[in-house]
């Protein structure tokens, strides 16, 4: 049973994946690809997860919480800094 | 630098909260690695020191678990209403920024209400207004006034829900105070 | 059925509905008309998807002591989650990121016009 989850789930990320990546390519401002990054890495979280709980180890643990870690440090940095250039530019 | 002692009783909830991440960390209960991590938890708190949150003075253990039932029922709820909105509306869907005052002015309150509302279904705070606390939501799928005002007492009641948590008496009484009218 | 049948049935179907909110955010950020419900559409599935698939590895590790750090784990999650979402939702509304016509009502716009005008004559730096 567990590798047919293990199918099913790889093609529902893989898919998730690919929808956020189209979305990273195309999108248009700097704050929507923000998002679908912080999207995608979400996306590696879970896959990270689903190869724990199949292969029932606890390595990834500390990456996962890094990874989410990062997402939102990255998205708060870049959320800061397009507000700080528009003030920026307004007062220039 | 003045600092404003703070009592052991305001500093226990975050302390409390410390040893819990140590132990988890460590995966390990024991007595001795919950001493270790408590000692660590006074030291940390005591040189990487914060403005305290200041706090209510009460917890309702009663209110606080069904509440919490009843917010991952919502998370769930939050999630199938993203998927059907994605995948039927698409989009056409139409939203809207709605003002709601709050009755509480602690930062706390207001925080927490904050984060409990960006996790339930169709609202997301845009902006915080400290000084009169109000919340900026945007609600997605939000069309005409009457979901506004929807949305406007979901809001309020997720708060007269916090406030039964952990506001203050004040808070509590006036709160009551409002139902009864 | 045996109770580890049971579990490992219950693991999968939490797997595989986590799988799906991972999907449901990317269709949300394919299909939804501008960020702000894009920002729906990253934030809220998410929270579900790592809930769902951190109680699929509890229950497959079949220990007690892993659930306190998932529950860490899930809580950090909570934490952090609506906190970007607000910092990417204020600095979008402030770019100008919103398309009005697909907003039903604005009531920030009066008061954002208002800061600004007061901002522009006594220039007052507000943050």
């Amino acid at each position: 049973m567990m590798q047919t989850v293990l199918t099913v789930t790889a093609v529902v990320l893989s898919l998730a994946a690919a929808g956020a990546i189209v979305r990273i390519g195309r999108g248009p401002s700097l704050l929507d690809r923000v998002l679908a990054a912080d999207v995608l890495l979400a996306i590696f979280g879970a896959a990270l997860c689903i190869d724990m709980a199949v292969n029932r180890h606890l390595n990834n643990l500390m990456l996962l919480v890094a990874i989410s870690l990062i997402g939102f440090v990255g998205s708060v940095t870049v959320a800061r800094f397009v507000a700080e250039r528009r003030e920026g530019a307004r007062e220039s | 630098m003045s600092r404003k002692r703070i009592s052991l009783r305001q500093e226990l909830p975050l302390l409390v909260w410390l040893v819990f991440v140590w132990g988890a960390l460590w995966q390990n209960f024991s007595p001795g690695n919950l001493l270790f991590g408590a000692l660590i938890a006074v030291l940390v708190a005591r040189i990487f020191y914060l403005p305290p949150v200041e706090l209510g003075g009460r917890f309702n253990v009663l209110r606080a678990v069904p509440f919490a039932l009843i917010f991952l029922g919502k998370v769930v709820a939050a999630s199938f209403q993203v998927l059907y909105l994605a995948v039927v509306r698409g989009p056409d869907v139409v939203s809207a920024i709605v003002a709601v005052p709050l009755r509480s002015h602690s930062d706390l309150l207001v925080t927490a209400t904050g984060h409990v509302i960006s996790l339930i279904p169709g609202s997301l705070v845009v902006e915080v207004d400290r000084s009169t606390s109000t919340l900026y939501i945007h609600g997605i799928n939000v069309r005409n006034a009457e979901d506004a005002a929807k949305l406007r007492k979901e809001v309020r009641d997720t708060e007269a829900g916090l406030i039964r948590i952990m506001g203050t008496k004040d808070e509590l009484s006036a709160l009551t105070q409002e139902i009864a009218a | 059925m045996n109770p580890e049948t049971l579990i490992d049935a219950v693991s999968a179907v939490f797997m595989v509905i986590g799988a799906l909110m991972s999907l449901a955010a990317a269709i949300g950020l394919l299909r939804f008309p501008d960020l702000m419900s894009r920002m729906h559409a990253a934030t809220k599935p998410q929270v579900l998807g790592l809930f769902l698939l951190l109680a699929a590895l509890g229950l497959q590790m079949r220990t007690w002591w892993v659930w306190p750090v998932l529950l860490v784990a899930w809580l950090f999650q909570l934490l952090t989650v609506p906190v970007s979402a607000h910092m990417v939702g204020r600095a979008g509304y402030r770019t100008k990121h919103l398309h009005p016509e697909l907003l039903s009502s604005d009531e920030l716009e009066a008061v954002v016009q208002k800061a600004a005008q007061q901002a522009a004559t006594h220039g007052v730096d507000d943050d």
